[in-house]
């Protein structure tokens, strides 16, 4: 019993680095309406930004805020840049642009900061909060900040004219454009928004994990399944997912007989297969319905 | 104490020069790769992918060579060194071996990285009788001069090391509970074979949890907060830099204190125990052969002084706390020892004959009693390591240098 | 993320004479001078360079399968390292632990994949789009794990692989193993792009293009759509393994490291590159994921993979559709300059 409150804690405390990313992964979603798989290598080299802030010597919080309004200013950039040109290719021929992106960005930091890891400081105390030795203060203040962008990003796209614009610049650009909705600036916007949730993500991961080049291979891919299995439209959904698979891999990798050990990995992404088999646009998504 | 020893490894060198130059200056004998000005030497490396951070070995080897050609070169021949990415993927050494060996026509390839890419081209290299030489990987299948004559190992085998640790549990926690952390690869297994081979019939009671971790695992939380839980008292943390500096932080903040053995691939102090906190790291035991650049106990150490000269003037952009830089300049220098004994017969037969002729070489960056030594039928050149325990800021050498030689 | 692509067709149609040929005349002559140059090569190339045309067949066959399913079903893949590995190891593991002769392990790939690619096509049924690619992806990043697992540690060799003869040229044929083996996989190449065409244009083909370009539709039109889709995949996983299975022999060894994700990856560029839908355009994907890493890596080593990002974003830009738009493009232009000559 006291292992599976352990590894439930250890769960929720690496589900909170999931949810983070999975917060940004939908912010992407909702203003381009897929995937981006460069999203956590771009978290990485905002990261790195920050880290080399600190190193020339800025406090903390200053550093963090530049990090996020750079972030913000460079995925608008790249939007504007790299994209707006292809708008109208097919949608694969975008995916190999951030396969392309994916490989500049890591390749980048790796040769300007090198490929061993760097520690990267904590905003938050060093002791744990109420001296318990089960959940790190770093953890929770982690889940905090996740939960702040939360309430932040339920804000924008619910009680705002600019979330609202946004979400419909993505779901249905063509109508949103006779409306008088600058599409594309909103997307632009949308980019700008999830580099800088993907800033705060890797700016709070990277104690956890450290930082390196290749930090976010596996968050990435935990990030998007806790998206997907919370539904890519919903931000309360995606964190309550990331959280999901935190708790999931945890406890597969440790009570699952034989292989449980070897392959948590590999359970956990059956679940998330499983959940989508029996409710395809996730547990929190609204179906999508198309018309004919 | 340094001092002698320099002078000795100067005077080894120049009894070896002496020794190699009066016999072979009369005919000069050559194989593809080498020749009257050059020597063609190859290199496999993954400057990209997940195991990129070993790149940094095949740039510090790149530019000791500079440094070789800038003095002279070797017997007044140039080394060109032709270095390749295989993203640490096995069919992508193949295809890079054999660009080397029949494209480049290179005289030897050296410091191939990696097990499974080494294994992979490991049949090819001794169909092609191409030396594959002082592989970087510490499997124990590249030793074997019965079955692949023109493979050699060069740093002390995973499998010999976890019998060293096997053997400190076995006399000083006869009764201890052991958890192990291992990457779940043929390295993470190796160290584990080598521990269950030490501790014999014991290691079936002895050892209560085995835990893998895949690379592309985001942390190892979940193992650490599993092994404390299980009631292990003896850690045995078989992980790359990252996650042992993970592995090292969770177990402190979760308070968690067992005898806690590193094994020596993660020993660096300035790029795993920093990161991880050097409060948390004190009391680490690990083995070692080769000194710690960021170890405070060499400060004032003529070899290493002479490496950071060389560090400043070659290679000013490489990363002076990370240990592969050092490795990578010993292991650079233990080739320019082989070419210098083979003179001027630089054929890939002459040269395999000498690797398997290094006697008591010594290099001033391995730790002090250190000694390579290969023969005909020992392929393992270096075998020795001694334990040493962290004290909060450097390492501590203790006990005599060990070998944990496989069969003994 | 719906796939529509129609290049390969309008070419066809938009062309019907050209420069005093046929299009289907063109496209003969072009395949059989293709297949006298490919012939005639390795003759006059050193082994490696055999070896490396060798592999570009190979991730030709790989490609092709994976443009079976997305450019011809429209369904979506980013695991299909995964079939590729399961084809290298049946080789490997026949080959190495039962003494099968390589040609034999051929069809047995084929086949396994094809059951396996039909299983997996069944619960992806119900998945489309995004969530089609994050249960392929996953099946990709899982795959070197299963492959690494300790309970099949007896056939597959665990971490270590399998390391396995490469075979001799039969019937005492003056040939290197590098060249035999060119001439192998060329076989096997043509073969399995003459069938791929063959489908295409058959009624199943026709079944699979509807079922891309409108499901509703097709399935109101009595296209059994589970039956067809779950086909394409196991037809997809069919090539994909075949080529692993070639690629296991060429290059000797099989391991987990060596299927991991970027493998899906690359033939996904492959497929892009070439162009999405149009059958030759695997060739050129094949060219490209073999040849432009390496020259990315000349032009500088500590930057290989920016420069390669580079090359693909421009590659993108010049050709939004791939090599297939840009033939059409050209072939175009080049009608329209012959009909002005006349």
């Amino acid at each position: 019993m006291e292992l599976f409150l352990h590894q439930l804690l250890a769960g929720i405390a690496t589900g909170g680095i999931y949810a983070c990313m999975a917060l940004a992964v939908v912010m992407i979603y909702q203003s381009i309406d897929h995937f981006n798989f460069a999203q956590g290598e771009m978290a990485m080299f905002s990261t790195y930004i920050a880290w080399q802030l600190l190193a020339w010597g800025f406090p903390y919080w200053i550093a963090f805020i530049l990090t996020i309004v750079i972030s913000f200013i460079g995925g608008v950039v790249i939007e504007r840049g790299l994209f707006k040109p292809i708008r109208n290719a097919p949608v694969l021929s975008h995916i190999i642009v951030f396969i392309a992106m994916f490989s500049i960005l890591n390749s980048l930091a790796g040769f300007t900061w090198e490929y061993t890891i760097k520690s990267f400081p904590s905003p938050f105390p060093a002791q744990p909060l109420f001296n318990n030795r089960l959940i790190g203060a770093h953890d929770l203040g982690m889940i905090a900040i996740t939960l702040i962008l939360l309430v932040l990003l339920y804000v924008l796209f619910r009680h705002t004219r600019l979330g609202l614009a946004m979400r419909a610049a993505a779901a249905n650009p063509d109508s949103a454009r006779l409306v008088g909705i600058r599409v594309g600036w909103m997307v632009a916007l949308g980019w700008g928004l999830a580099a800088a949730i993907g800033a705060v993500a890797g700016m709070m991961i990277a104690p956890v994990v450290f930082l390196e080049p290749n930090m976010m291979l596996g968050i990435l891919l935990y990030g998007l399944a806790g998206a997907v299995v919370g539904g890519l439209t919903s931000p309360v959904g995606a964190v309550l997912g990331g959280f999901a698979v935190g708790i999931v891999e945890n406890l597969a990798g440790t009570f699952v007989p034989v292989v449980g050990k070897e392959l948590k990995l590999t359970i956990a992404l059956v679940l998330i297969v499983a959940v989508l088999m029996v409710k395809p646009s996730g547990l929190f998504g609204r179906a999508a319905v198309s018309r004919v | 104490m340094t001092k002698r020893r320099t002078l000795l490894t100067m005077a080894a060198a120049l009894a070896g020069a002496a020794l190699i130059s009066s016999p072979s200056l009369a005919q000069k004998k050559y194989d593809p790769g080498a020749s009257d000005t050059e020597i063609k030497i190859g290199n496999i490396n993954p400057y990209s992918g997940p195991a990129s951070a070993y790149g940094m070995i095949g740039k510090t080897i790149d530019a000791y060579f500079k440094k070789i050609n800038a003095e002279g070169g070797v017997n007044g021949r140039k080394i060109t060194f032709i270095s390749y990415d295989d993203g640490y993927s096995p069919p992508k050494t193949v295809e890079q071996a054999r660009k080397l060996v029949e494209s480049d026509e290179v005289l030897l390839v050296f410091q191939s990285l990696g097990t499974p890419g080494n294994t992979a081209i490991q049949k090819y290299m001794n169909a092609k009788k191409v030396p594959q030489l002082f592989v970087a990987t510490g499997a124990t299948q590249f030793g074997n001069p019965k079955e692949y004559p023109w493979t050699m190992g060069w740093q002390p085998n995973y499998q010999s090391e976890g019998r060293i640790y096997a053997k400190y549990i076995l006399d000083k926690h006869p009764n201890g509970k052991i958890g192990i952390l291992y990457q779940n690869d043929d390295y993470g297994k190796d160290y584990v074979k080598g521990l269950k081979d030490g501790l014999g019939a014991k290691a079936a009671s002895m050892i209560i949890s085995e835990l893998p971790y895949e690379v592309a695992d985001p942390t190892v939380d979940s193992q650490i907060v599993a092994l404390k839980a299980k009631g292990a008292d003896v850690f045995f943390n078989v992980a790359t830099p990252k996650f042992a500096a993970q592995a090292i932080r969770k177990a402190a903040e979760i308070g968690w204190k067992p005898l806690h053995l590193l094994n020596s691939v993660s020993g660096s102090v300035g790029s795993v125990l920093r990161p991880a906190g050097l409060e948390a790291s004190k009391d680490l035991i690990t083995t070692n052969y080769i000194k710690d650049a960021t170890d405070p106990t060499w400060k004032d150490d003529a070899a290493l002084k002479e490496w950071a000269a060389f560090m400043d003037k070659y290679f000013p952009d490489g990363d002076k706390t990370s240990s592969f830089t050092v490795y990578g300049y010993a292991v650079a220098q233990t080739l320019v020892q082989v070419l210098k004994q083979s003179g001027n017969e630089l054929t890939r037969e002459n040269i395999m004959k000498q690797a398997a002729n290094l006697k008591n070489f010594e290099l001033g960056v391995l730790l002090p009693g250190i000694k390579i030594n290969s023969g005909p039928s020992d392929f393992y050149p270096i075998e020795q390591m001694q334990m040493q325990k962290f004290n909060g800021t450097s390492w501590e050498l203790f006990g005599p240098v060990m070998s944990g030689e496989i069969g003994s | 993320m719906a796939v529509r692509e129609d290049i390969a067709e309008t070419a066809v149609a938009a062309t019907p004479r050209f420069g005093g040929l046929t299009v289907p005349a063109w496209q003969r002559l072009i395949t059989i001078a293709a297949l006298l140059v490919a012939l005639a090569l390795p003759l006059f190339l050193k082994n490696f360079h055999v070896f490396q045309l060798t592999l570009v067949m190979i991730y030709s066959i790989a490609i092709l399968g994976l443009n079976l399913l997305t450019g011809i079903n429209g369904q979506f893949s980013l695991g299909h390292s995964a079939f590729y590995a399961i084809g290298a190891y049946t080789t490997a593991v026949l080959m190495d632990r039962f003494g099968v002769p390589y040609f034999l392990t051929l069809p047995a790939a084929g086949i396994v994949c094809l059951v396996a690619g039909f299983l997996f096509g069944l619960p992806a049924l119900r998945l489309e789009g995004l969530y089609l690619a994050l249960a392929t992806f996953a099946l990709a990043v899982a795959t070197p794990q299963l492959l690494k697992l300790s309970i099949f540690e007896h056939w597959t060799g665990g971490v270590q692989g399998i390391v396995i003869i490469k075979p001799d040229a039969p019937f005492g044929l003056p040939l290197s193993q590098d060249r035999w083996l060119y001439y192998f996989t060329l076989a096997i190449l043509v073969l399995m792009f003459a069938a791929a065409m063959r489908l295409v244009g058959s009624r199943t083909g026709r079944a699979l293009k509807a079922i891309r370009d409108n499901p509703l539709a097709a399935k109101a039109m009595g296209v059994d759509t589970a039956l067809y889709k779950s086909l394409a995949f196991g037809v997809s996983a069919l090539y994909t393994g075949v080529a692993g299975s070639l690629g296991a022999i060429v290059v000797q060894f099989v391991a987990p490291d060596s299927f991991t994700f970027f493998l899906a990856v690359s033939f996904l560029v492959g497929l892009v590159v070439g162009g999405v839908g149009w059958i030759p355009g695997a060739l050129i994907g094949g060219i490209f994921i073999m040849y432009i890493p390496n020259l990315a890596e000349q032009v500088s080593k500590g930057l290989a993979w920016a420069v390669y990002g580079v090359i693909l974003i421009l590659v993108i830009y010049v050709m939004p559709t791939g090599a297939a738009g840009f033939v059409r493009l050209v072939a175009g232009r080049l009608n329209r300059l012959m009909s002005s000559n006349r």
